[in-house]
This record gives structure tokens, C-alpha cells and sequence, in this order.
């Protein structure tokens, strides 16, 4: 995963490969919701980088919007649409998880590991779940307005 | 500590994606059950709409603010990403280098469509 610098300052060759990226080891479903964050962020970003150029046409005016929004007006696109929202969705919400986490905020406070110790991971758990119904139930609602008539 | 500096700002602008970008998903994504219970704006990508909102200056300064946080946490984690593969010093300039060229560069389209929509417009405020 992350280099690991010698005590020459040289790095060290990353033998995990895409499986430092994707797997999660024992750390649980935490940081699979990780792995899954990075996938959807990066949909994201291919998604906004091709939105940038495509809501631009509006300068163009009426005719050139109207030939735009023709263009992705397929059922293919509404449903690529909704993955969008569906990837949004989980990347703001696990991505709230991540910056709770980050600073520390819903860990409770440091103890002194007394028999049976409460692991830091499991201390997190409430909060992937809670944000994972979340999501689940912005992605019911988003796809429940798929099927609603346009008006 | 630049780097720090940058993770930072990677989560803030996270934030600030979280309020407009979320904003905008539930106008587009759930716009049709707002207005069963009578809060949805009219059809959002209807020209007329698109025209009116672009010249109302808050909506390009917010698009501004959500183009630049957006580019910024997307091509920054992206970075972050890449540099995982532990690449030499020379590739992950690359890298760097390249981030920054793209994100210019939209941002640069993005902002020019957020102004000009604001000034070109017929019955914009030029």
C-alpha cells in the first residue's frame, strides 16, 4: 500500500500491487468501504470532467442545449444517470465516515485497553452502518423518481 | 507539511462538494418526488430555467466555488491514488504535472461557461 522509505531513503518496490488497493486484509468491512469510496470517486471524476464540457453548450444557446440534451436523452443515459447518483451517494456519505474518522469525532475517548478490549475498528461500526442505510435509502428514493413521470 | 496542507484541503472541499453538489444530485435525482410534496423547482435542464439561473450572479459564483472543489478533491484523490503504486520521483511529477494541467484547463472551460452564461445570454445582464 503506502512506500515504506529504507534507512538508505530509498523506497521500497510496492509488491502488493492493485491488491494493495482493492483488498482489505483483516481490517474489515471498513476498509473495503475504502476501496469501494476510491471506485466511485473516480467514476465521479471521469463523470464531472466529461459534465464540464457538456452543460458548457448552454453558451451556445437554445438550439445547441436542445441538440446536447438530445443527444443524452437515451434510457441508457438516464440509467448511467442514476449510477452517477448512486455513486455520489455512497461517496458523500461513506466519505462523511471517513472525515468523522479522520479527525477522531464519534471514536469516544482513548481508555486503557482493560480485558475484553474494544478494538478502535469496532468502535467505527455504528457508523458504517448508519451510513450505509444512508445510502441505501437514497439510492431506493433515487431510483423510486426514476420511474415517476417527468413533468 | 505541504502535502498535509493539501489533505486538508482535500476534505474541506469534500465539505463543500457535500452542500452544493448534494444540492444539485437532489434537484436532478430526486426532483420529481419534491414536487409530489410540493417543493421541487420546475424541469431543471428546460432551457428557459438553465438561462434564468445562469444570469442570477449567486449561481455562477456558486458554480465557480463547486467547479474549483469539485476538480480539486477529484484530481487530487486521484493523485493520491496513483502515488500509491510507490512510482519514481520523475513519474509521480508526472502525475502531479498532469493533475494540475487537467484541472486547469476545466477549470478554465467550466468558469468561461459560468461567466459567459451570466453576461451572453439573450436578456443576460450585459
Amino acid at each position: 500500500m503506502h512506500a515504506e522509505v529504507t534507512e538508505r531513503g530509498k523506497t521500497m518496490e510496492n509488491r502488493l500491487g492493485i491488491w494493495g488497493w482493492l483488498g482489505g486484509g483483516r481490517y474489515g468491512p471498513e476498509r473495503y468501504a475504502y476501496a469501494l469510496h476510491r471506485v466511485a470517486g473516480m467514476a465521479l471524476l471521469l463523470y464531472l470532467l466529461m459534465h464540464i464540457v457538456v452543460t458548457s453548450a448552454r453558451v451556445f444557446g437554445e438550439a445547441t442545449w436542445r441538440v446536447t440534451m438530445a443527444a443524452v436523452a437515451h434510457p441508457v443515459f438516464r440509467v448511467g444517470e442514476y449510477l452517477v447518483f448512486a455513486a455520489f451517494a455512497y461517496h458523500a456519505l461513506n466519505g462523511v465516515r471517513l472525515i468523522l474518522v479522520e479527525l477522531g469525532i464519534g471514536l469516544g475517548r482513548p481508555a486503557v485497553p482493560i480485558y475484553p478490549y474494544v478494538s478502535s475498528v469496532r468502535r467505527q461500526r455504528p457508523l458504517l452502518i448508519a451510513c450505509m442505510v444512508l445510502a441505501a435509502l437514497l439510492l431506493l428514493l433515487g431510483g423510486l423518481d426514476l420511474f415517476l413521470p417527468t413533468r | 507539511m505541504r502535502e498535509t496542507k493539501f489533505w486538508i484541503l482535500h476534505m474541506a472541499a469534500g465539505l463543500v462538494i457535500l452542500a452544493l453538489l448534494g444540492t444539485h444530485m437532489a434537484i436532478m435525482h430526486l426532483g420529481e418526488l419534491l414536487r409530489l410534496v410540493g417543493v421541487g423547482p420546475g424541469s431543471p435542464i428546460e432551457f428557459a430555467n438553465v438561462a434564468a439561473r445562469g444570469r442570477l450572479p449567486i449561481f455562477m459564483v456558486t458554480y465557480i466555488v463547486l467547479l474549483a472543489a469539485a476538480l480539486f478533491h477529484g484530481l487530487f484523490g486521484l493523485r493520491t491514488i496513483l502515488l500509491e503504486l510507490t512510482l519514481s520521483p520523475r513519474a509521480e511529477r508526472a502525475v502531479t504535472v498532469t493533475c494540475w494541467g487537467v484541472g486547469v484547463v476545466l477549470f478554465l472551460v467550466g468558469a468561461w461557461a459560468a461567466v459567459a452564461a451570466a453576461f451572453l445570454l439573450p436578456g443576460g445582464a450585459s
